[in-house]
């Protein structure tokens, strides 16, 4: 029955002391033009809130946007959370923001699915979006 | 992929991950959902079903939680559909309800979901219906569904409700006629939001003029006007109450049973008329065999339908 294209749900979260939300609400709008439903959480958020709501929202990504420099020992605490939770959620995370280059390979071992660094293309930053959540949505 | 009758027995135990896979399971219309739909009707039928409307930035979100805090205060569990539209360009749409709920972001007894409209006629309707079940199932004491209450499919979800809010904010004189033209017959509860500003008793005298002015008969719910500021939860608690009373005035009079019934009729007609038109198109040999007879002037359109329908 799944013949129709369902949108792709992202929820796109500022978490800790940054209240820098033109650039999220800038991808908001893109990925809402592309066709996707998006679930902003507003800012100031805590790890712990954002992967409860991500978990209600069944969203198929979650994008943290991070642009106060704590994106290492943000994500951290956050693939903590994921370990401690009794059952892996499904949705693929990305991080987005300023983050220089020698930590995106920290932040891929950790098991951020893509990195988008604030400088990505509109295009690109879909496109690597319909790549992340492809094989989740299979899943 | 996992399928919907996996995650029933989850559902039930109330596991937020399994509702929340279920209500997706639930909004693609997908294989098996309605098995598990048939399972969980059966579990659902406890919760109060709440419905909370009014036009954009009347502070519905706000208000719903500030509701869910003050339930969450009496050890109650609350879900929460929050409706918005899709953008009818492109299909994707912004859900930003839950900027203003943030309060119960770690707190597994509020569940919040994010509904966008989808533009499908009909479907919102029925996939949120399916969704107050599965919440209700998942033993949700109070269900919240908060729409703009725009168009006849948003109209229907909120007559879903056992307690219909419509929520309105002093000095945007234009809603009370917009109200006036949708959602007055279906209010049990008029809620005056913002009511710290300027003409707040002015709203409320033009609601009271308004409703005075309906049609109304003997033994009939007396609906209330109450006035709340959700930002700082004043009015709330007292607006629970209401909410209660009005349960509990449904129960009594026997409004509640029929307001269950005509739920019922209306979910078995949306069924049925899927079933039945689902065997209605082309592509279909008996409805392909119809459309020969018909266009070849064999048969009338009547007798064809009368003999696909089996009446």
């Amino acid at each position: 029955m799944d013949t129709r294209e369902e949108p792709i749900r992202v929820m796109l979260a500022k978490i800790g002391l940054d209240g820098h939300d033109r650039g999220v609400k800038v991808v908001a709008r893109t990925l809402r033009d592309a066709g996707m439903e998006v679930i902003y959480t507003g800012l100031h958020r805590s790890p712990e809130q954002v992967l409860d709501a991500a978990v209600q929202e069944d969203v198929d990504v979650l994008g943290v946007s991070l642009l106060s420099g704590a994106h290492m020992p943000i994500f951290t605490r956050i693939f903590q959370l994921i370990d401690e939770m009794p059952e892996r959620p499904r949705f693929a995370i990305i991080a987005g923001g300023v983050m220089p280059d020698e930590d995106v390979d920290a932040l891929t071992a950790m098991g951020v699915s893509a990195v988008l660094g604030q400088d990505t293309a509109p295009d690109t930053i879909v496109e690597r979006i319909r790549d992340v959540s492809a094989p989740v949505r299979e899943a | 992929m996992t399928a919907p009758k996996e995650i029933v027995d989850a559902v039930l135990e109330g596991r937020n991950q399994a509702v929340a896979r279920m209500l997706t399971f639930v909004e693609r219309r997908s294989d098996g959902v309605d098995d598990a739909l048939a399972v969980l009707h059966r579990a659902a039928g406890s919760a109060h079903v709440l419905g909370l409307t009014g036009p954009p930035g009347s502070g519905k979100s706000t208000l719903v939680s500030a509701l869910a805090r003050h339930y969450r205060s009496q050890g109650r569990t609350v879900g929460v559909l929050a409706v918005d539209p899709s953008s009818v360009f492109s299909g994707g749409a912004i859900l930003g309800d839950r900027i203003r709920m943030s309060d119960h972001g770690d707190d597994a007894g509020v569940f919040i979901r994010s509904v966008a409209t989808r533009g499908a006629l009909g479907g919102l309707s029925r996939a949120c219906l399916d969704a107050i079940t599965v919440l209700d199932a998942a033993g949700t004491d109070v269900v919240i569904l908060e729409t703009v209450g725009v168009g006849q499919a948003e109209v229907d979800v909120i007559s879903a409700a056992q307690t219909v809010a419509v929520v309105s904010v002093p000095g945007m004189g234009d809603d009370v006629q917009a109200i006036k033209a949708g959602l007055l017959e279906v209010a049990d509860v008029h809620v005056v939001n913002k009511a710290d500003r300027d003409g707040a008793s002015r709203t409320v005298a033009e609601l009271r003029e308004m409703l005075r002015l309906s049609h109304r008969t003997a033994g009939q719910w007396n609906v209330p006007i109450h006035q709340t500021v959700a930002a700082n939860g004043d009015g709330v608690a007292d607006l629970a109450a209401v909410f209660a009373a009005h349960l509990d005035w449904m129960t009594e009079h026997g409004e509640r049973e029929r307001r269950a019934r005509r739920n019922a009729a209306t979910r078995i007609r949306w069924v049925a008329e899927e079933l039945v038109l689902d065997e209605l198109r082309p592509g279909v040999a008996a409805f392909d065999h119809a459309l020969d007879e018909v266009t070849a002037h064999r048969t009338d359109p009547l007798s064809a339908a009368r003999q696909l329908v089996g009446r």
